[in-house]
């Protein structure tokens, strides 16, 4: 399968604490609030929850980005579980830019319960930003890839 | 114009204006309130409005003695001594800009003047 | 394989409006293991659960995906649905494609795609699904108050009233606390004691209160419901059953050098003493630091005057172990040390002095019989100043950042009674801000200006200098005048920031609770849930939590207990299933995961296994207790083996989901 550069659709997997952004995607749900629907959201009970074997698995599968939200510092809803979010993914996003993986395809963004806006514009500026990326075939195992 | 002084006073300084509480403790530890036309915690809520016009004119900058007791002091770690240091020092660059501009000397000779006062006046007024 | 049954909602038209829900349970229908795929108007509806129960039995469903909206709506509506046609409710999956699909998306071509690809993400994760069951763990009727101050009796009298047992444990002596040496209350000016004192009465004499005096809490074990407790008594040489508090002993003990802490050390006690005339229990107690007897075994007065022989020079600290349901904590403050504080001369003049001194000075039961006198020459006052913010709103390394609320409410009251008693004394307030937020508080400061003539002042005091003749030379700016201001004051009054007790740190580390950077503990949501701890089972009441006033602390103290009672009234909780366990074959005993539990909720165990080659070995695992584990997966994250794993959230469910998704 030939890859169209101008239909380029990103395929971008999100990762959403139950408590703040999952909360706050939803919100910019009732609010019609649009982004793309290249966004697809996984629900987690906490950002701290997302192990970077997940990230790894995504890209292997053919996302183009992935995005973890969670609640703001200090206010996790399991105390502290935003921190660890916060210096596993500095981490493993600098691994990952030394695989070949710019640094634009890995966010880590923090949005409360309250910001259905800010959802909505970080998925929009997320998704724009990985289709101007183009394709990720860094890490795709092409066994994977859809017939 | 103020605003660039105002930036430029604040960041020589590194002091953060916004800090301010306005408890007055500065001024309370002043050891030379009496010969103060401005005083340390006016100092810094004049900074804050951008008034840098009145603080430069001032003679209040020249009689801050520096000890420090107000910098001591300040429960919010504000140092108004380092602001008024700073105001101090734009006042004193202040003193070596172009007051004289070359176009304006034909009017202004005189021809009793010595051709050497001209020299000069450029050497001192001028940058 | 699992039997899956696929059941979209339409919404109305909320979802069947931007999405094409036919095609989508038409395309879910042909995902591996799905059996029926259909789709209905209102899966929410009286009848759109009836149709899942009936698809459930007649499918002999082992799976469901509801393609609906989010799961915070109506999870809990079709989990309940599932398990009342006998299927575990934790096989239930929601797919969002109201909140996360239908309402952002106009497009009706990409948002069906999107509704197919979140739908067979659900149905990749419910294959593994795996049925859970939610625990439940018994409450043990009983809680603990941690500080007997007026937060820990109230939260106390109030759970007693309720009919559970409490345990106090309080660190001094006797119970009171800061409220036992005030001297009036703002704003209504009443005495504290009077209004303290029957209450500490109230708890002596209830049954189903214990007080712990001159205790400590030294372990706590458990989680919430069964809290397992080590309680330090102090030896304080006095037999608690025999002493009736006759005070005999106290007035006999030889050495009677030693500064009273009651009344801030203006006066003496003696080495064995009762803390204050209503203190409870009426208890006496031996300072072992300055008892003779104990120091050098020469004297014995006060066992030879004791007409009951309570004096017992050989006690020893005992332990007591305790189960509880529920813990509240009421530490409480102390105002911070000013030694620091040099431009006030604090540590220079006796003469200056802070708020919590000058309560003791006024007080009747105080060193002077309650007329003001300078600590320095035993004369009358006549020009006071009060300072504020000492220490409050600092920030250096000095003082605290935030405002400790209380002091102008009672630097007024002290100035309005300073002004009342004694007409003939000046009183100046020097001030950054008057912060009187409270019913009847402005109006109360308002007074004190108005009625009683007390001279507020808008600035600071910068320096204070003991003179030669006694008197403090005081300087100070007075902002609205533009002046500088000298004052020779008799006395000076320093309103000390206050600070959270010192034993409140270790204290929170034993219990997992959080505190802020300022050792206030933290509450569970600081507008919701103002009175839980994020740990279950553990409450906060009174100034241990943030700066109070005594009517706040009251308010505090009961809702706490409230709280307290709630949790004490069941005979057991339900757990939340959702909870992380560990695989011990796999887990290698690094700690990993122990270190970043926020709760406390994994230990580690030895545990026999047998080897492959049939020894016997006794390996170190990690152990997760359900009962307090809150689900948060950071553990599963920080275990290297892989052995971690949170249920309802597995590694392998999230897996299937992403691959659904990339795919």
């Amino acid at each position: 399968m030939q890859v169209n550069q101008k239909e380029f659709e990103p395929v971008i997997a999100a990762f959403c604490c139950n408590w703040c952004s999952y909360a706050g995607a939803d919100l910019s749900g009732t609010n019609r609030l649009s982004y793309p629907s290249n966004v697809k959201i996984i629900r987690v009970p906490c950002s701290c929850r997302v192990n970077p074997m997940f990230i790894l698995r995504a890209f292997q599968r053919g996302a183009d980005g992935v995005i973890i939200c969670g609640c703001h510092p200090g206010d996790c809803h399991y105390t502290s579980g935003n921190y660890f979010t916060r210096r596993r993914m500095t981490l493993l996003f600098s691994m990952l830019d030394y695989l070949g993986i710019e640094r634009d395809r890995t966010r880590v963004e923090w949005v409360s319960a309250a910001e259905g806006a800010k959802f909505a514009a970080t998925m929009n500026d997320f998704t724009e930003t990985v289709r101007k990326l183009g394709p990720n075939r860094r890490l795709e195992d092409l066994r994977c890839r859809k017939q | 114009m103020d605003n660039k002084q105002k930036e430029q006073i604040l960041r020589s300084s590194g002091v953060n204006v916004l800090k301010c509480m306005r408890c007055g403790k500065c001024t309370a530890t002043c050891p030379n309130y009496e010969e103060m036309e401005y005083h340390p915690h006016e100092f810094v809520y004049m900074v804050e409005k951008g008034d840098l016009e009145k603080l430069m004119a001032s003679q209040s900058i020249y009689r801050c003695l520096t000890c420090f007791a107000c910098v001591e002091r300040c429960p919010r770690g504000v140092e108004p001594a380092k602001l008024i240091e700073a105001v101090r020092l734009a006042a004193v660059h202040r003193q070596g800009e172009n007051h004289i501009v070359p176009d304006d000397i034909p009017g202004m000779l005189d021809d009793d003047l010595p051709q050497q006062a001209i020299v000069s006046v450029f050497r001192k007024y001028t940058k | 394989m699992r039997k899956i049954g696929v059941f979209v909602c339409h919404c109305g038209t909320n979802i069947a409006a931007t999405v094409d829900v036919k095609a989508v349970a038409e395309a879910l229908g042909h995902e591996p293991g799905v059996v029926v795929s259909c789709e209905y108007q209102y899966m929410c509806s009286e009848s759109g659960q009836e149709l899942i129960k009936d698809s459930i039995k007649k499918h002999g469903l082992t799976g469901v995906v509801i393609c609906s909206c989010s799961p915070r709506m109506h999870e809990n509506t079709f989990r309940k649905a599932a398990a009342s046609a006998g299927l575990n409710p934790y096989l239930v999956e929601i797919a969002n494609i109201r909140e996360q699909c239908s309402w952002i998306h106009k497009d009706i071509a990409s948002a069906t795609e999107k509704a197919i690809i979140l739908g067979k993400a659900a149905v990749a994760k419910i294959h593994l699904n795996t049925p859970l069951t939610a625990g439940e763990s018994p409450v043990a009727k009983k809680a603990l108050v941690i500080g007997g101050g007026i937060a820990g009796i109230q939260t106390a009298l109030d759970i007693a009233e309720a009919g559970f047992e409490v345990d106090i444990v309080e660190k001094k002596p006797t119970i009171g606390g800061k409220m036992a040496q005030l001297d009036k209350t703002f704003p209504t000016l009443d005495c504290a004691a009077c209004i303290l004192t029957p209450k500490m009465v109230e708890c002596a004499q209830n049954e189903k209160i214990h007080i712990y005096s001159y205790s400590e809490v030294t372990e706590v074990k458990g989680f919430v419901g069964s809290f397992n407790v080590t309680i330090k008594k102090k030896a304080r040489f006095v037999d608690e059953t025999k002493c009736t508090g006759c005070g005999l002993c106290t007035e006999k003990c030889p050495m009677k050098k030693v500064p009273n802490e009651f009344n801030m050390g203006f006066d003496n006690r003696s080495a064995v003493y009762i803390p204050f005339a209503q203190a409870v229990p009426k208890v006496a107690v031996i300072d072992p630091a300055n008892c003779m007897m104990l120091k050098t075994g020469k004297c014995g007065v006060c066992s030879k005057v004791c007409t009951v022989g309570a004096i017992d020079y050989k006690q020893q600290d005992t332990y007591i172990n305790e189960t509880y349901g529920a813990i509240v904590v009421a530490t409480g403050y102390d105002p911070i040390d000013l030694g620091k504080y040099d431009e006030f001369a604090y540590s220079q003049s006796p003469d200056v002095i802070t708020s919590l001194e000058l309560e003791r000075l006024m007080n009747a039961a105080g060193p002077d019989g309650g007329t003001l006198l300078r600590p320095s020459d035993k004369k009358h006052p006549h020009t006071i100043v009060f300072v504020q913010c000492v220490g409050s709103r600092c920030d250096d390394s000095r003082g605290k950042p935030y405002c400790s609320k209380i002091c102008c409410m009672y630097t007024a009251k002290h100035a309005m009674l300073i002004r009342e008693k004694y007409p003939d004394t000046d009183v100046y307030v020097f001030y950054i801000d008057v912060r009187t937020p409270g019913k009847n508080f402005d109006e109360f400061y308002r007074r004190a200006v108005e009625q009683y003539n007390v001279h507020y002042i808008k600035g600071m005091v910068g320096k204070v200098e003991p003179k030669a003749d006694g008197k403090l030379s005081v300087q100070a700016s007075d902002l609205i005048s533009r002046e500088q201001l000298h004052i020779d004051a008799d006395l000076v009054v320093l309103a000390a920031a206050i600070e959270p007790d010192k034993t409140a740190r270790p204290l929170a580390t034993m219990l997992t609770t959080q505190m802020d950077t300022n050792d206030f503990f933290t509450e569970a949501h600081p507008k919701l849930r103002p009175v839980e701890s994020a740990t279950a089972g553990i409450f906060l009441s009174g100034a241990c939590q943030g700066p109070k006033d005594i009517p706040e602390t009251v308010a505090q103290a009961s809702a706490a207990a409230s709280k307290a009672i709630g949790l004490l009234c069941k005979n057991s909780i339900t757990c939340n299933p959702c909870v992380a366990h560990s695989d011990e074959l796999m887990c290698n005993g690094c700690s990993s995961c122990e270190k970043v539990c926020p709760y406390g909720a994994i230990t580690y165990i030895n545990k026999e296994f047998t080897m492959p080659d049939r020894t016997v070995a006794l390996r170190r695992v990690a152990s997760v207790n359900p009962a307090v584990c809150q689900g948060c997966g950071a553990c599963t994250v920080a275990c290297p083996s892989g052995a971690m794993d949170l249920n309802g959230f597995s590694n392998s469910q999230i897996m299937a989901e992403v691959d659904a998704i990339c795919k």
